[in-house]
């Protein structure tokens, strides 16, 4: 055995040391000999056909490479869950900055003059902008009816539940879209040559996602297309399912060019022109008893997806799979929907869509305790989910958790009950109202139902000469301590000591297909197969007879030493497997959803300031249930990271729309939270372990981004005796709901 | 002097000045962003950038001593200045006791806003070796970081601070 444990200590960062030394190589920092720079030269109206495209005066356009729709030599389609979002327009535009020309040249600064020289004509087709629009079938903007996708999930009966309720409580919610605003903007550099075919380096989430994608475009075999992840400067799931299109164009320009090419987003581009989170509208009809028992309800969960499929279908199911919060609904029917509108398409951020169904459910289940009469935490209590009981979808709850436990410890450490007391007594005339708001939630982690059967994944561990070993996986790291953490997993497997393991660049030329690096699933099921392999190699040292339980870290690397001089490297592999108990009903949406959910109780305080509406958090606490902590630190620091960002979504992040492009696409009048803007944010884990992770772990990564928005507009109502529904709510959103209800009350304005 | 784009420079001014302790001689347009000749003329690509604009201090270096977005600074006004990038803060391959701080704090998760943020503690303490809760807030609001939450970061410089040698 190892000589201590290694997992649920903080080991320092695997590439940490590189990243504070600016010794890390971001793809920016790449330069290749002859490298070109590529642009794109992008729509600029919504919808509409491409009438005439004319390159103007004062460029020498012989010293471009232009790549047009008809350069491509395989599919021209970003291929993902369909196959509908062109590579470059050919000839219907359906989105603003969608990309129809691609240049490429020496001279960056040259080459974005060329782009605004290059015109283009249109005939506009009327185009589409919001759900209710989409849902008017006023026009066609996809397929025969707008609609995407469409899920129901039903249990028991619900219709007699509202008949027999006590209360019938209905509530409608808004969610805005939010851009994941990652530091780094992306990039891909791009080398083709007809023995080695396509390879691109990039700031990526999931390699094998370009590799589909680029496959399917150049009409290549597996083999000669080639994904390197460079060290990525944030994605939050923004570098999910665009990088394939970026690397797309990139291939293209170097193809044509034949060199290097490289493309780098400056600010604005990214922003504008990829994707963000789903904005949502999502109604709600709780029938509920006298007692404040929830009976049943009808949930309308409906997101805008833009104008191509791209990931809206399954951040729809997660969306609809959360929608219902963690509470026991007798019965229940959810109706989702993903609608297509003439933006850019929507794509995953961190949640995935649970941000926004929950918000809904959140808000709501304040709404029912107004009505019923009860308080917010009674409410809650009341409903909350217990072993044994069933989800929306049927699943059986088999995790010891205790939510009435946790949301106390919650309101122990907030001193909610106090500060209650005190807020009541001087908020009176005082122009300055505290409040303070709940939320609890669950998160489910890894893919839903089937996923993982379909992603099949595989992992491999490669014993190396020096006695060390190297992990071999194509989850990237991005900030959120993925090496870091499968090092850990693979040397307490192994007995080895952190320092002794390494971890492969992901590179489709030397790594597996572990799946993407999403869908808080790395720790949780690659971990689990990187444990796996681990052992395998053990198993190999000791049949061997080179290794002898129990033993010490050197006594390992010894081992491992001997036998790779004897017999040459070797690799032990593991592919996942799918745990008999997880069953899913993938045609009806029945059965085991996730193999885990993490829980949590999040505790909002804030400060609204009636001159200005301003609202400033000032406490937030987030307790959470997590399975084992692996690494404290990393896992505080995904959670703070994560409230950080429910925080910007709640109050500060609005994308403001003009015809459907982003009109505030900077930094500057795009805001997110500041040092100085943020509270102090206070993590503590409960950990009840999961039989399905690794060591007890489950996912992590997603879960705080789902609490904080409904902690806040709940607490915000708390000070302000007043329902706010809709994100993000800005001092104007406070000044008019408040106005509006005033008016329609008749009641005394609460503006002075 | 990687990039093609500034290959042609011949006949442009020279522009000297003091990097990281050592003296450069660099030929560029005195608009040129410092930045660029940082990153491309120079090799010191730990400088970021993240939005052009000086509103994510990712490009943030200390210029004279006065921290700065190196987005926003032309080339050459930088001339006989000292400038201090992420690169010159290691001694000897040594880690400063700063930069081991953010690394036992998690205040580094993606890294990209981790130089400027680090240069921008550095300052912070220059003028405030022992600062409050409310200066470290105030010393790295212009530093914007999308991954921490900025709790760690805070850590870390308060562990520097308190360090007993300091």
């Amino acid at each position: 055995m190892s000589d201590e444990h290694i997992v649920g200590k903080s080991v320092p960062r695997l590439e940490g040391r590189d990243k504070v030394t600016g010794a890390s190589r971001y793809i920016d920092d790449m330069v290749l000999t002859d490298m070109l720079h590529g642009a794109t030269v992008r729509s600029s109206i919504a919808r509409g056909k491409i009438k005439h495209i004319s390159f103007g005066s004062g460029i020498d356009w012989n010293e471009f490479v232009i790549v047009s729709a008809e350069d491509i030599p395989g599919k021209n389609c970003i291929a993902l869950i369909g196959e509908d979002q062109p590579c470059l327009a050919k000839e219907f535009i359906n989105h603003p900055e969608e990309p129809i020309l691609l240049l490429a040249h020496s001279d960056r600064y040259l080459l974005a003059k060329a782009v605004e020289a290059i015109h283009i004509e249109y005939d506009p087709l009327p185009a589409i902008f919001s759900i209710e629009e989409s849902e008017a079938l006023s026009e066609i903007v996809w397929g025969s009816d707008n609609v995407f996708k469409t899920y129901l999930i039903e249990k028991g009966d619900v219709d007699d539940a509202l008949k027999s309720a006590d209360y019938i409580v209905e509530g409608e919610y808004k969610t805005g879209a939010q851009e994941q605003l990652y530091i780094e903007p992306n990039g891909m550099i791009a080398t083709f040559d007809a023995q080695h075919g396509a390879t691109v380096w990039g700031s990526l989430q999931c390699p094998y996602y370009v590799h589909k994608a680029l496959v399917e475009l150049c009409g290549l075999p597996a083999e000669r297309v080639r994904v390197v992840q460079m060290e990525t400067g944030g994605a939050f799931g923004g570098k999910e399912e665009y990088p394939s299109m970026i690397a797309a164009h990139a291939v293209l320009l170097a193809m044509k060019s034949k060199r290097p090419v490289k493309i780098i987003y400056d600010r604005m581009e990214d922003m504008v022109a990829t994707t963000k989170r789903h904005p949502s509208r999502t109604q709600h009809r709780t029938a509920v008893d006298k007692d404040g028992k929830i009976l049943g309800c009808e949930i309308e969960f409906t997101i805008d997806g833009g104008a191509y499929k791209t990931l809206s279908p399954v951040v729809l199911s997660r969306g609809a799979l959360h929608a219902a919060g963690p509470y026991y609904w007798p019965s229940i029917r959810i109706r989702a929907k993903a609608v297509a509108t003439n933006t850019p398409p929507h794509g995953a951020f961190r949640g995935f869509g649970a941000p926004q169904s929950l918000f809904a459910m959140e808000r709501h289940m304040d709404r029912i305790a107004q009505i019923v009469g009860i308080s917010p935490i009674e409410i809650r209590k009341r409903n909350f989910l217990k072993p044994g009981d069933t989800t929306s979808t049927g699943q059986v709850v088999r995790e010891d958790i205790d939510l009435s436990n946790l949301l106390d410890h919650a309101l122990e450490i907030s001193r909610y009950d106090a500060k209650k007391k005190i807020f009541a007594t001087n908020n009176g005339d005082s122009s300055k109202k505290k409040g303070i708001g709940v939320a609890t939630f669950l998160h489910g982690a890894g893919f839903t139902g089937s996923g993982e059967r379909y992603l099949n994944s595989l992992v491999g561990v490669e014993a190396c000469a020096d006695g060390s070993v190297r992990v071999l996986v194509s989850s990237t790291e991005f900030g959120q301590g993925t090496k870091t953490v499968l090092c850990q997993i693979a040397a307490e497997a192994l007995g080895a000591r952190y320092e002794d393991v390494g971890i492969a660049q992901p590179d489709t030329s030397e790594v597996p297909n572990s799946g993407p690096t999403v869908a808080s699933r790395t720790i949780m099921v690659v971990g689990k197969l990187v444990h796996s392999a681990a052992l395998g190699i053990k198993h190999t040292l000791v049949s061997s007879g080179l290794l002898r339980e129990p033993h010490s870290s050197e006594e390992f690397r010894a081992a491992c030493r001997e036998h790779v001089a004897r017999h040459g490297q070797f690799r032990s592999e593991a592919r996942y497997q799918q745990s008999d108990d997880i069953f899913w009903d993938e045609e009806n949406y029945r059965g085991a959803a996730y193999a885990a959910f993490a829980w949590a109780a999040y505790v909002s305080e804030v400060t609204v300031d009636l001159t200005s509406y301003s609202v400033m958090v000032d406490d937030f606490v987030a307790v959470q249930e997590i399975g084992k902590v692996l690494h404290p630190v990393l896992a505080a620091g995904q959670i703070i990271g994560g409230v950080a960002q429910g925080i910007g979504f709640a109050l500060y992040e609005k994308v403001v729309w003009e015809k459907g492009r982003m009109k505030n696409g900077q930094m500057t009048n795009y805001i997110m939270p500041t040092a100085a803007d943020l509270p102090p944010i206070r993590v503590y884990f409960e950990e009840i372990g999961n039989i399905h992770g690794v060591y007890g772990a489950k996912g992590i990564g997603e879960l705080p981004m789902d609490g904080p928005a409904p902690a806040i507009v709940n607490a915000i109502g708390d000070a302000l005796k007043s329902n706010f529904d809709s994100i993000p709510l800005l001092p104007e959103d406070i000044f008019d709901t408040l106005e509006r209800n005033a008016a329609n009350n008749g009641a005394p304005s609460l503006v002075e | 002097m990687n990039d093609l784009s500034l290959a042609h420079d011949r006949g442009l001014p020279e522009i000297a000045f003091t990097v990281n302790q050592h003296r450069v001689v660099v030929r560029a347009h005195s608009m040129d962003r410092l930045l660029d000749v940082l990153r491309q003329r120079l090799g010191l690509t730990g400088t970021k950038e993240g939005c052009g604009e000086g509103e994510c201090g990712s490009c943030s270096i200390l210029l004279d001593g006065v921290l700065v977005n190196s987005c926003l600074i032309p080339v050459g006004q930088v001339r006989g200045s000292n400038i201090l990038t992420i690169e010159g803060l290691a001694a000897d391959g040594r880690l400063h006791a700063l930069q081991q701080a953010f690394l036992h704090c998690g205040g580094a998760q993606c890294g990209i806003c981790t130089p400027g943020m680090i240069l921008a503690a550095v300052h912070l303490l220059s003028k405030k070796p022992r600062p409050t809760m409310e200066d470290i807030r105030d010393g790295l609001s212009g530093n914007l970081c999308r991954c921490t939450g900025y709790m760690q970061i805070f850590d870390a410089i308060a562990a520097y601070a308190g360090r007993a040698d300091q």
